[in-house]
């Protein structure tokens, strides 16, 4: 299977929050940013754009593959699909923060006491994630890690010249 | 068959588009799409950028941050940048206005030969209105006055604002006394936006609207005296017949296209492109072909016939005809992009006001002292563009309308005192009363690239002219309705409902067109809601209730500039309900929201109704028409009394 990674280029990070906002409207039940908020719905958004000095950074879930949050939860209830996804499945989770404890990103939300993250419940007709979608500078990337390793290596030539 | 698309529901259009596309020329469309998905801090006014600690941005969903750095709340911010767009408004149409002051000034003076006084009538009336004396006196010196009236309007003075407090009703200016929203001057209230949203001063929602509404009454009397001017100057429109869309440009002539705002430089161009006309014959053309986009075509299809090419959006699609030979274009609404496209088309793309320049573009600045003398170095600079066109293949889509417009107050007047000379109003308030027209709907604005181009005007006015809405349009809306035939007499028949068809022949009829009216009365450019404001202004003072008791209202329904947000306002400070057709940059607010389309109707009578559903829309201003209705003891279709 063909797994595509939100990736970042960090240097291209402005910090302007789009990917948050795009994040929590995928996850109303309008899908839409004027209908969420005449429906008066509350949205989570489960990335989060930091700042640190001049640094600006988005932390999304890495989905990892030998995911340390999966590894860690007494119930189970944070579990690795098939497609490869760690996901929440919310009736176990019991809300004892192992998996935000664990997680090396800091990408574990706190929602009605229990964990959410990023569920990859966003993606639109060409199975883009949200975050990527609304990225105004290109800092998130939806591509597979051989392609963006690619496109990395192909910077490093350049620069050589 | 007829070409669609779906960025515009206008055929010509959309075979520009796929021109445009084949021949690899960026549109505003493909900018568009490139541009999406928009912030949706922006979308719902919560990006605040009115200081050095900013930006800021509050969480929509209301979530944190909650506050600006400085503690502004989300409905501080969103009120805050409400009130400059009703400030940028306001300064956008009053500069057109004191731009055509300065002009009359210099008539006056015996300064600006190419200009003369074409209407005295109109000179004199505006000035019995401003209380200047007019018995006795010559028309120099009259002008001279109303000139500089006009310029004393824009500063704080012992009166307020003559252009605001002369032209509603006695009631609404009494009104606008008693609640503070009687502007002091149009430029005193633009800077007063400018003082009060500035970091660290007005913190009151409610109190930011009321000077945004205070600076719209403004902005009313900045269009308001844009029009007096115009008309003052280059005469006052009367029934004039022409046609609309790019069908309108000639492969053999030299085809100009006058595009922006002020009629100031269009007026002259019109004039000296009938003298060279021998010039552009020498040089192998048919003749010279004036043609009009956005307002600055507007006012001279309305005073001249020149045709209309196409409107707002769709402006670089009358260079991709690449028919064109040289835009002319003087400011307000012009997309910088055309530099780009023209030079792809090899059309002169000129530039005329030292305010509005474009790379790319050649400048020839205007001044009213050398305009005829400009305006022929404009027009020698078509004729030679031409010479390098002639006998290339050109793209003119076979589309165009015919299109009877020149609706001013003063023609609509006139037409209806040939049923009764001497009470004119009275046969409209009859049929009004009698409800064979059920309310009066004025649409105005632009189109926006979010809808797809005339979508919602043309929806909205179907339904509305079904149901006996008489139809006033202006700007870029009166383009989106004219090139689809609604100014076309002949389609009265299929258009409208029963009793209007019945009003609009009776009056074509008695004025000796043997036929009826259009189905849609055009009144002229963005500043000329001032003559739909003058004919509500007529009939409620005539009836002798106010304006936000008649059943009139107004719809923006493909809303684009900060100017259609200024006109929004002050129809609604004039009491109208008025429906804004595109999302207004306030969601964020939920305080503003409710002010903007509630709690205002308690202050003024009027409110905003925003709806992106055309169909829905049309039902709203129906049931804010027959609310009205019901409340002067009118009958109501369907209902009867409520």
């Amino acid at each position: 299977m063909i797994r595509r990674e939100i990736f970042v280029r960090y240097d291209r990070c402005v910090g302007c929050h789009s990917c948050e906002l795009a994040c929590a409207i995928s996850h109303t039940a309008a899908r839409d940013l004027f209908g969420a908020i005449l429906g008066g719905e509350k949205a989570q958004k489960l990335l989060w754009v930091d700042q640190v000095g001049p640094v600006k950074a988005p932390a999304v879930c890495r989905h990892c593959e030998d995911a340390p949050c999966v590894a860690v939860c007494p119930t189970g209830a944070m579990h690795r699909r098939e497609d490869g996804l760690n996901l929440v499945n919310l009736p176990q989770c019991i809300g004892c923060w192992m998996c935000a404890l664990a997680c090396p990103f800091g990408a574990v939300s706190r929602g009605d006491g229990k964990a959410i993250k990023c569920d990859r419940e966003c993606l639109d007709e060409e199975g883009v994630p949200a975050c990527v979608r609304a990225c105004p500078t290109g800092a998130l990337v939806f591509k597979t890690v051989e392609e963006f390793e690619a496109d990395r290596r192909r910077e490093v030539v350049t620069s050589l010249k | 068959m007829t070409k669609q698309c779906k960025v515009s529901l206008d055929p010509a259009v959309c075979e520009m588009v796929e021109k445009a596309r084949s021949a690899k020329v960026e549109t505003v469309w493909d900018r568009y799409q490139a541009m999406l998905p928009q912030c949706g801090f922006g979308e719902t006014g919560l990006c605040c950028r009115h200081c050095l600690q900013g930006p800021c941005r509050i969480d929509p969903f209301g979530g944190e941050p909650k506050l600006g750095i400085c503690g502004a709340t989300a409905d501080v911010i969103v009120a805050r940048g409400l009130d400059r767009a009703i400030a940028a408004g306001a300064a956008s149409h009053s500069g057109h206005a004191r731009h055509l002051a300065h002009t009359l000034k210099l008539a006056a003076k015996g300064k600006a030969r190419d200009y003369t006084i074409k209407d005295k009538a109109k000179l004199r009336s505006v000035a019995a209105r401003l209380g200047i004396p007019t018995e006795g006196r010559n028309i120099a010196e009259i002008a001279l006055d109303v000139a500089e009236a006009a310029l004393a309007d824009f500063h704080e003075k012992d009166t307020p604002v003559m252009w605001a407090a002369t032209t509603v009703t006695k009631k609404r200016a009494r009104l606008f006394e008693e609640k503070g929203l009687l502007p002091k001057g149009i430029d005193y209230e633009v800077s007063d936006i400018m003082h009060r949203t500035h970091y660290g001063v007005d913190a009151d929602p409610v109190n930011l609207l009321l000077g945004g509404l205070r600076c719209g009454v403004a902005d009313l009397a900045g269009c308001y005296m844009g029009t007096d001017m115009a008309d003052i100057l280059f005469g006052t429109p009367q029934p004039v017949v022409t046609e609309a869309n790019m069908g309108v440009l000639k492969a053999d002539a030299v085809n100009v296209a006058v595009h922006g705002h002020n009629p100031v430089l269009s007026e002259v161009i019109v004039a000296v492109a009938k003298e060279m006309e021998a010039e552009a014959k020498a040089a192998g053309a048919s003749g010279i072909n004036v043609v009009g986009i956005c307002c600055t075509g507007n006012e001279v299809l309305m005073r001249h016939g020149i045709p209309a090419c196409t409107h707002s959006v769709s402006q670089e699609m009358a260079l991709v005809t690449g028919a064109l030979d040289a835009m002319v274009v003087d400011y307000q609404c012009i997309m910088p992009s055309l530099a780009t496209v023209a030079e792809c088309m090899g059309t002169k793309l000129i530039t005329t006001m030292e305010i509005a320049k474009i790379p790319g573009a050649i400048h020839i600045e205007f001044s009213e002292e050398k305009a005829g003398e400009k305006a022929r170095e404009i027009l020698r600079l078509a004729i030679e563009t031409f010479t390098r066109r002639r006998g290339k293949p050109v793209d003119i889509p076979p589309y165009k309308t015919k299109v009877v417009a020149g609706f001013s107050v003063e023609a609509i007047v006139k037409a209806l005192s040939k049923l009764n000379a001497e009470d004119p109003l009275k046969p409209l308030i009859d049929q009004i009363a009698a409800g064979n027209i059920r309310g009066v709907c004025l649409f105005a604005g632009c189109n926006n690239v979010k809808v797809p181009q005339d979508q919602n005007f043309t929806a909205i006015a179907r339904r509305l002219l079904k149901e006996n809405v008489l139809v006033l349009a202006t700007g870029c809306g009166a383009g989106a309705l004219m090139r689809h035939g609604f100014m076309d007499p002949a389609n009265v028949g299929e258009l409208c409902g029963e009793g209007l068809k019945a009003v609009l022949t009776a009056i074509g009829e008695a004025n000796g067109l043997g036929g009826p009216l259009p189905p849609v009365l055009h009144v002229g450019s963005c500043v000329d809601n001032s003559r739909a404001v003058a004919l509500a202004v007529a009939v409620a003072d005539r009836l002798g209730v106010d304006t936000d008791q008649l059943p009139v209202v107004a719809s923006a329904a493909e809303a684009v500039a900060e100017k259609a947000v200024s006109i929004g306002t002050y129809a609604v400070a004039l009491g109208l309900p008025t429906h804004v057709g595109v999302m207004l940059p306030v969601l964020g607010g939920p305080l503003v929201t409710k002010v903007l389309t509630d709690k205002v109707k308690e202050l003024t009578g009027g409110y905003f109704i925003v709806d992106l559903d055309p169909e829905s829309a049309a039902e709203k201003l129906l049931a804010a028409i027959d609310e009205r209705r019901a409340a002067l003891g009118l009958s109501v279709p369907g209902g009867g009394r409520r």
